[in-house]
């Protein structure tokens, strides 16, 4: 019987959206229990959001909600209302953490501040990922994760490369800026769980989304600080070439790498130029540009297959630009069974659904169960868990409550 | 100084670049003690090359990219191509709780430091391998940087303007792994905690990247439709885009996403008679005239500055930041309030800015407690002081390059 690595340990989630979601679903997916609390009524927000079915918006098809939310028992409450509140109280007793990100002060005003439940729970280990943090001037300020997404500096340098600055920049592609602040903070979640396993004690962790999207470009965000200009989108213009049937991406970082590609090209004269010679002078802009003309030439009559078939063989790093669909084809995706099939009770059976980016070789990653549908565990976690009596829950159901 | 609530814990490092050293430096901010096994026969580029600024340095300690990625750990100079220093090597996981590398598929084994040979000298270890495609399948053996693992995960086709090729990434996606990597390192250390056992863990830096676009997928999975590239749109927010302000290349970010919202943004243009208009009146109307609603507001923030602009939008409750450069970053009156931006003394490049580590915690913080270590600093701490080495059989193992 293979073995669940975070059995045991109990989570209560109360957020919406992308970031704190993806912080639970990392620790559910890997045998946690995460109770999520959806509002009544109309639930997290992502559950407007697509990919749709059919393209068809449907609270229980959200492609987004459900791979944020697997693994994850799902009970609806509005802790804002007084019986609510005395259930979020009993709720946080039982549980290790707590995650929320609602907006700076809201947690305090619902009475849910972490001095308050630290004495319902002493050894409760409290996190609250807020867009810019709970102190500092931008403390308040309201902000979307396309905002944070450029404030903290990632958006600020894409795309790359931008020849002119004309353009403004971009956001990175699907919804990375809010899946990173997700990632950052389970690292910290995890070591105080850690701590607290050992010590009895709990804490409060605070996340700025600001800060944690600056901590993935923490090398670049620190050139003009030590005297060095701001990293710029305006880029190496040599890596993304068009091919026959798309993209590819080369990179040689090491001259024997450049000197194998140049043989792969079948030495074309241009590359004997003293502009291409040294890795320092292809990356100035002018011979990039010159440098991603010349290959294209060449690349345009090879389709991305047998550009990355002659280069991996010739060990020259090249990679195809992938689309949705080559991913979801991969071979190398298949072997390693990185989509899985999944069953859900609205959207059906899918033969192929994300899942994880490791192997544990004794607690394997599991889909412990799908993502739930709105309400789907009141009964279990009200009822059941906490004692409440049918009766009283149709009456809370009946007042919104749950 | 205040334990870690890592405190205790030791890992051993056989790693180079940016996606496996990055990995222990978090772990090493929260606390864990963190031996750094490097050589000067295989110098970490990081140690000799800023991919960002294109400086090489001239010697191997004084990169500040290795500096910011290898903050409080120990380092140890071992030539593994040795089979003396592969025994020390063991020696090492013999006494720590986990460890990690990131050489291409196949290699640790050939230098007979894989997981079965560090099983057999420490049975519960924790052992993680980082590899760009993974240990198994077709492209295992794929040569490849951040940029092209990205690129096969999908995230560049979808990053960029409709009407330009798609994007490349740099480095930041490394880091990526190596945050997913501190995960699943502390997973196992839990599953240690709960049952005394130790496992081994394949990490995929190109399954990392995909799992940060899981719900990219299911656009194709449910619809066989590919999501193609967007510039800043959103599909169901607008406005929701940057717009030029004074200076050079400054933008604001701005996204309202319900109709107070626009209202609240009507009033800080001080145009009331946009709130009216109906072309702008709820959300798809908007997103139906885009462009007209880009440029209005393109007009108004173009010769402002855009902390003006951001203060006037949030105090109309929109939401509103700017795009920021580096230098931005480091000038920026909250990151400064917030301590973001810190220096550490290296004695070879002197005060060194770096990022503080991103999560404040109450009762263990985080630290950075030194600079990153030079080549071998810590040789005879290590040897000597942690394996009780003879200093004569050091100075031996030094003068032969087995510490090296």
């Amino acid at each position: 019987m293979t073995r669940n690595a975070l059995e045991g340990v109990k989570i209560l989630e109360y957020c919406n959206m992308i970031s704190g979601p993806y912080c639970t679903k990392l620790m559910a997916d890997m045998g946690a229990e995460v109770i999520k609390i959806e509002h009544p009524g109309e639930g997290d927000l992502a559950r407007k959001k697509g990919p749709f079915p059919g393209n068809i918006a449907h609270p229980e098809k959200s492609g987004l909600f459900l791979y944020l939310n697997t693994s994850k028992f799902g009970i609806t409450l509005d802790p804002a209302t007084e019986d609510g509140k005395e259930i979020f109280y009993k709720l946080v007793k039982d549980v290790d953490i707590l995650i929320e990100n609602k907006p700076t002060g809201e947690m305090e005003t619902l009475g849910f501040g972490y001095d308050t439940l630290k004495q319902i729970n002493p050894g409760l280990i409290m996190t609250a990922i807020k867009s810019f943090g709970k102190s500092g001037p931008y403390k308040n300020y309201k902000a979307y994760s396309f905002n944070t997404g450029h404030a903290s500096g990632q958006s600020y340098v894409l795309p790359i490369p931008s020849l002119d600055l004309s353009r403004a920049p971009v956001k990175a592609g699907g919804n990375l800026s809010d899946y990173d602040p997700g990632l950052v903070t389970v690292v910290a979640v995890m070591a105080a769980l850690f701590h607290k396993r050992i010590s009895g004690r709990g804490q409060y962790i605070e996340i700025s989304k600001q800060e944690a999207l600056l901590s993935m470009q923490r090398v670049e965000s620190v050139t003009y600080a030590n005297g060095a200009e701001s990293v710029s989108r305006q880029g190496n213009p040599f890596g993304i070439v068009r091919c026959k049937d798309g993209y590819v991406n080369i990179i040689t970082p090491q001259e024997r790498q450049w000197e194998a590609f140049v043989k792969l090209l079948g030495n074309p004269e241009w590359a004997q130029e003293e502009a291409f010679k040294k890795r320092a002078s292809r990356v100035q802009m002018q011979n990039g540009i010159r440098l991603k003309r010349n290959v294209e030439e060449w690349a345009m009559k090879y389709t991305r297959e047998e550009i990355v078939k002659m280069g991996q063989e010739m060990r020259v790093p090249v990679s195809s630009v992938n689309t949705a669909e080559d991913v979801v084809n991969s071979e190398q995706m298949m072997e390693r069974q990185f989509f899985v099939p999944m069953e859900h009770p609205a959207v059906g059976k899918l033969d192929k659904f994300p899942s994880k980016p490791f192997k544990f070789h004794k607690t394997p990653w599991q889909l412990q169960r799908p993502a739930p549908l709105l309400g789907q565990h009141n009964k279990e976690i009200f009822c059941e868990r906490l004692g409440i009596d049918q009766q009283t829950l149709a009456k809370l159901k009946e007042n919104g409550v749950v | 100084m205040t334990k870690g609530p890592l405190d205790g814990i030791r890992i051993v490092e056989f790693t180079s670049a940016w996606a496996g050293p990055y990995a222990t430096c978090l772990l090493g901010f929260l606390g864990a003690e963190i031996i750094k096994v490097e050589s000067l026969a295989y110098v970490d580029h990081s140690r000799y090359i800023s991919f960002s600024t294109g400086t090489e340095f001239a010697t191997p300690n004084e990169s500040s990219v290795f500096n910011t990625l290898n903050l409080n750990k120990k380092s140890i100079a071992l030539n593994l191509k040795q089979p003396e220093a592969v025994e020390i090597a063991k020696r090492l996981l013999e006494i720590c709780d986990v460890t990690i590398e990131n050489m291409r598929p196949g290699v640790i084994k050939k230098i007979g430091l894989d997981y079965d040979a560090a099983r057999k000298v420490k049975p519960d270890i924790i052992y993680l391998s980082s590899s760009a495609c993974g240990q198994t399948g077709p492209h295992r053996e794929f040569m490849g940087y951040a940029p092209t693992f990205a690129a096969m995960a999908g995230l560049p086709h979808i990053t960029g303007y409709e009407d330009s090729p798609p994007s490349n990434f740099m480095g930041s996606i490394d880091l990526r792994s190596a945050t997913m990597s501190a995960f699943a390192i502390l997973t196992a250390l839990i599953h240690h905690q709960n049952t005394g056992e130790g496992q081994y863990i394949d990490l995929s830096s190109q399954e990392v990247i995909a799992a940060l676009c899981g719900d990219v997928f299911l656009d194709y999975i449910f619809n066989n439709q590919s999501p193609e590239r967007s510039g800043n749109k959103d599909k169901f927010m607008a406005p929701h885009n940057c717009y030029r302000c004074s200076g050079y290349d400054n933008w604001i970010s701005i996204v309202v996403g319900n109709n107070a919202e626009w209202q609240g943004l009507c009033d800080a243009m001080e145009k009331p008679e946009l709130a009216e208009d109906k072309r702008f009146s709820c959300a798809e109307n908007r997103l139906r005239h885009l462009d007209e609603l880009d440029r209005i507001i393109s007009d108004w923030t173009c010769d402002q500055d855009y902390y003006i602009v951001m203060e006037k939008l949030q105090n109309k409750g929109v939401a509103a930041a700017p795009s920021m450069s580096g230098e931005a970053l480091f000038k920026d009156p909250h990151l400064k309030a917030r301590g973001v931006y810190q220096q550490v003394e290296h004695p070879v490049i002197g005060k060194d800015w770096i990022i503080a580590p991103p999560w404040r915690l109450s009762e263990t913080p985080a630290q950075i407690k030194r600079c990153s270590p030079l080549l071998g600093e810590h040789n005879e701490e290590i040897l000597c002081g942690l394996l009780k080495m003879n200093p004569d059989e050091v100075r031996r193992l030094t003068k032969e390059k087995i510490v090296y």
